[in-house]
């Protein structure tokens, strides 16, 4: 089925998100969309499913133009979607989880469970998913999950299917066989719209790409072309995406963990007798997987979660069961991986925001009062540092953008005098141009020779800022390798395999 | 201190209160006008004149919009004289004791409201200003009644108490939350039947505090001349230093909200718990805290209460402040000037209703205008809450208008 989105434009009050965007996905093509975060990419899809209505403009559909007053009138035209948070029931099978809403039915209107079987087996043998329709979801890999996505939308007879950030949750080689089935898709007629800001997978799979930046197209750009041109085109601007850093200065332990264990919120173990040091003006990044006991480590180690066994030593200091308050004295710094959850409040201002973790004594506060002109003058001089784009420092952090939210953050963390940082997932989110300025703040703690933990399931991320790679699977570390190490090495280690 | 493990439930709750307060000064606005206008329909339909041209309103409809114009116009003026200032009084004593009046029924309201409106700002639901009052008013009666001291240090101390008692009935609440994650809502309801109870048993007990003298039913004594709430504008008007002890209170919410340390944590509490935790803040510790504090401003009103009379109490002395504290906070968007205006308008309804009552219109018009107010106000975001929907896509015509007036770039 060819797509054609003719003059799309939406608007949020004074906003627009998308201005005037022409789109064509040919039949049996995979279409790549890329843009920044915040480019207008997620509200252009919201428009061809169905959920938001545009302003201006037609969907096309094989001539016909469309009007969309809901997703169920996307999907019943053929337009299926794969969310980049998965839509599935855990504790239902698998074919219980496809037929869902649009359930087969027998006498007496009973669930005909066996042709939704063979409605699952049918799909999955046709494009090589390998997917049991009885399993349950839950007991699933995310890889597997995906795929169940797809096959729920296959399904309904999809014939646009819309990927949305696809491979955020995947490894390495998880992605790899995701490609395998976008193009097995394509090649049975398939239209496909992949959605992503990852220039590597842009280039490996798609037949054409479109940019789109600050809501309108910019142009159309070919897989062959470079990832520095692509990323010209999305950012608006030359960035310079490698990392150049000095040989490590080996200085003395900075952190060191042992044996530490957490239980978690299932009263499982998160993370189990993970062992590691990070010395002086090192960068150790933890890798894997999202959800293999990263997140529930970095808040163990700054004071968020008690471990049930093991140590935490910030040199000589025991920080083991240091409130976070005491974590924050000693000198840590944290990044932490949600921002809007955990590292900010969007509802403060710029400035209240740079003094959350600092309202005890100076240079914020003045006795029991806030010191609001020493306040004043240091939100100025950290906006300016640290390049964050805002109207004034009193304006709410909710409002900025991802990128900008992130750098307040950053600017918080990196203002004090620290003893070690902690960043997880520090550039998620985050628009290209920002996430140059961020590694570069982060390179340059490590200069300055304080021992720095990266948390990332970015490997790009992970290879080009770490001196040491740890890489985490299920709450275990399966290996501390050197940075130089390949991608497919790194993978299977994702993936479980020890070195 | 430490407290147990489990997280007290920050949730939905919370997201409510913080849609409330984000309505600003317009939304109140409109409220408060919206309410008048209720009201207005209230006063004519229960006007005979208008009631009688309504039967022939097709024949001659301007005898019906004649009818109509003139009750609303008694109705509202009488509300005036009751509240403000009576035009048709004798002498100017009279005149001016309708305002007097106003500022003494506003004292408390101001005072519980303050209390209610800290809690929100930490995301904490407080009904218990009811219970806070009874159980701070209870050891001030103490004090006024069975301990003697000097003139003006007496007093002192029974406001101290007062406010002791007040906070530390509150802060019951927030260790409860803390400790064993139980919801603040529920807690507050329980703790002001608590309260009620705790009190007419003292004030039933001749052991206790019931009145020397005194019969079967609950009372106590007159609180001693020392410890009474001097009266501000001598005998011809009851207004008493009540009113100066809101004003205060007033001043030292609008310090420690918007200016000191502890006011900047319990804020970001309220607008985001995990932010604050992650911040070094003891979110457990905060709530305790909080809900002390809050106690403590409902203590000023039970000090209004308890020594701002010169007869024996009995255990209804709370009235509806404790609910009428809520709305106070809600319509004052929990800033001092909003909860010292809100207070002072429903001040002004309780003092104006017995002028309404005169005029033969019924008073409790005042408690439908009071009531929609906040309906207007805390309605939108409550029943999303209820019923799930998302919060709406477009702003309105007037909140964009409102925007544009009250800020001037925006965020890229």
């Amino acid at each position: 089925m060819k797509l054609e989105l003719r003059g799309i434009t939406k608007r949020f009050g004074a906003l627009v998100a998308n201005d005037h965007i022409d789109l064509v996905v040919n039949s049996g093509e995979i279409h790549a969309l890329l843009g920044e975060n915040g480019a207008g990419k997620s509200t252009l899809m919201n428009v061809l499913y169905g959920l938001y209505t545009a302003d201006e403009g037609d969907i096309v559909l094989d001539g016909v133009v469309h009007k969309f007053k809901g997703p169920g009138d996307a999907m019943a035209a053929g337009i299926g979607m794969v969310h980049q948070h998965f839509m599935l029931i855990p504790v239902f099978t698998v074919a219980e989880n496809v037929v869902l809403g649009h359930e087969p039915t027998g006498i007496l209107d009973t669930l005909d469970l066996d042709s939704a079987r063979k409605l699952v087996r049918e799909i999955s043998d046709r494009f090589g998913f390998e997917i049991d329709p009885d399993a349950l979801v839950e007991d699933l890999p995310v890889g597997a999950q995906q795929r169940v996505e797809i096959i729920k939308a296959l399904a309904r007879d999809a014939k646009v299917l819309v990927l949305d950030e696809p491979t955020a949750v995947l490894t390495p080689q998880e992605t790899d066989e995701l490609m395998g089935i976008m193009k097995g898709l394509a090649k049975a007629g398939t239209s496909i719209v992949f959605i992503t800001h990852k220039l590597r997978e842009v280039q490996a799979v798609s037949d054409r790409i479109t940019v789109i930046r600050l809501g309108a197209v910019v142009g159309e750009a070919k897989p062959t072309d470079s990832a520095a041109t692509l990323a010209t085109m999305m950012v608006g601007r030359a960035v310079d995406l490698s990392v150049t850093k000095k040989a490590p200065k080996h200085g003395e332990a900075g952190l060191s963990v042992t044996g530490l264990t957490v239980i978690g919120d299932r009263n499982n173990k998160v993370v189990d007798s993970v062992s590691f040091e990070v010395h002086a003006g090192e960068v150790l990044a933890i890798a894997g997987v999202q959800g293999n006991g990263q997140t529930e480590l970095a808040e163990a180690l700054v004071g968020l979660r008690t471990p049930s066994a093991g140590s935490i030593h910030l040199g000589k200091m025991d920080i083991t069961h240091s409130s976070v308050r005491e974590v924050i004295d000693a000198g840590v710094g944290y990044i932490p991986e949600d921002r809007s959850k955990d590292g900010l409040v969007g509802d403060f201002t710029i400035a209240e925001n740079f003094m959350i973790n600092r309202s005890y004594g100076p240079p914020f506060a003045k006795g029991l009062t806030i010191d609001f002109a020493n306040r004043e003058r240091i939100a100025a001089e950290l906006i300016d540092a640290y390049d964050v784009r805002t109207p004034s420092q009193v304006t709410l952090a909710k409002k900025l953008s991802g990128g900008n939210q992130q750098k307040v953050v950053v600017a918080r963390e990196l203002s004090r005098e620290l003893n070690l940082l902690i960043a997880s997932q520090p550039t998620r989110g985050v628009d290209v141009g920002s996430i140059e300025f961020i590694h570069d703040r982060i390179i340059a703690t490590r200069e300055a020779g304080k021992p720095v933990v990266i948390i990332s399931t970015e490997l790009d991320e992970v290879t080009s800022l770490a001196d040491r790679i740890a890489v985490m699977y299920r709450g275990r570390i399966v290996g501390i390798v050197d940075a130089k190490t390949s991608r497919e090495t790194l993978g299977r280690m994702m993936a479980g395999a020890t070195v | 201190m430490s407290y147990g493990t489990e997280t007290p439930v920050v949730g939905r709750g919370a997201a409510v209160i913080r849609e409330i307060m984000s309505g600003g000064s317009a939304r109140a606005l409109l409220s408060v006008v919206a309410g008048f206008v209720i009201g207005a329909i209230f006063m004519v339909f229960s006007s005979e004149e208008f009631l009688a041209a309504a039967q022939y309103l097709t024949s001659r409809p301007a005898d019906a919009l004649g009818a109509a114009w003139t009750a609303i116009a008694e109705g509202y003026s009488a509300l005036f004289r009751g509240s403000i200032y009576n035009y048709k009084a004798d002498d100017i004593v009279a005149a001016f004791r309708p305002m007097t009046e106003t500022l003494r029924f506003a004292g408390p309201l101001i005072a519980s409201g303050l209390g209610i409106a800290l809690a929100f700002r930490v995301g904490l639901f407080n009904i218990g200003a009811s219970g806070q009052l009874l159980f701070g008013a209870l050891w001030a009666t103490w004090i006024s009644t069975r301990v003697s001291l000097p003139w003006g240090v007496h007093l002192v101390v029974a406001v101290l108490v007062a406010i002791l008692g007040a906070a530390a009935y509150g802060a019951v609440v927030g260790f409860l939350k803390a400790r064993t994650g139980a919801h603040e809502v529920i807690v507050t309801i329980m703790l002001n039947y608590i309260a009620a109870g705790i009190l007419t048993f003292f004030f039933r007990t001749p052991e206790l505090l019931r009145e020397v003298d005194g019969g079967g039913t609950p009372k106590s004594d007159a609180p001693a001349t020392t410890a009474q709430l001097p009266l501000l504008l001598g005998p011809d008007f009851t207004l008493h230093a009540g009113f100066i002890l809101a004003i205060v209170g007033v001043f030292v919410y609008w310090w420690l909200m918007e200016r000191s340390t502890l006011g900047f944590r319990f804020r970001m509490v309220g607008h985001n718990a995990d932010a604050a935790r992650t911040a070094g803040i003891n979110v457990e510790r905060t709530f305790v805290l909080a809900m002390a504090a809050s106690g403590a401003f409902v203590g000023l009103a039970a000090a209004n209460q308890a020594l701002g009379v010169q007869a024996g109490l009995t255990p209804d002395m709370d009235g509806t402040i404790g609910f009428d504290a809520i709305t106070v906070a809600l319509l004052g968007s929990s800033t001092a000037p909003g909860v010292l205006l809100a207070g002072l308008l429903f001040g002004a309804f309780k003092a104006g209703a017995p002028q309404m009552q005169v005029i033969g219109l019924s008073p409790e018009i005042t408690g439908v205008v009071q009531g929609f107010i906040v309906l207007f106000i805390a309605a939108p975001p409550l029943v999303r809450a209820i019923f799930r929907l998302p919060p709406p896509q477009k702003t309105t015509v007037i909140a964009d208008w409102w925007q544009k007036l009250t800020t001037k770039g925006d965020a890229k």
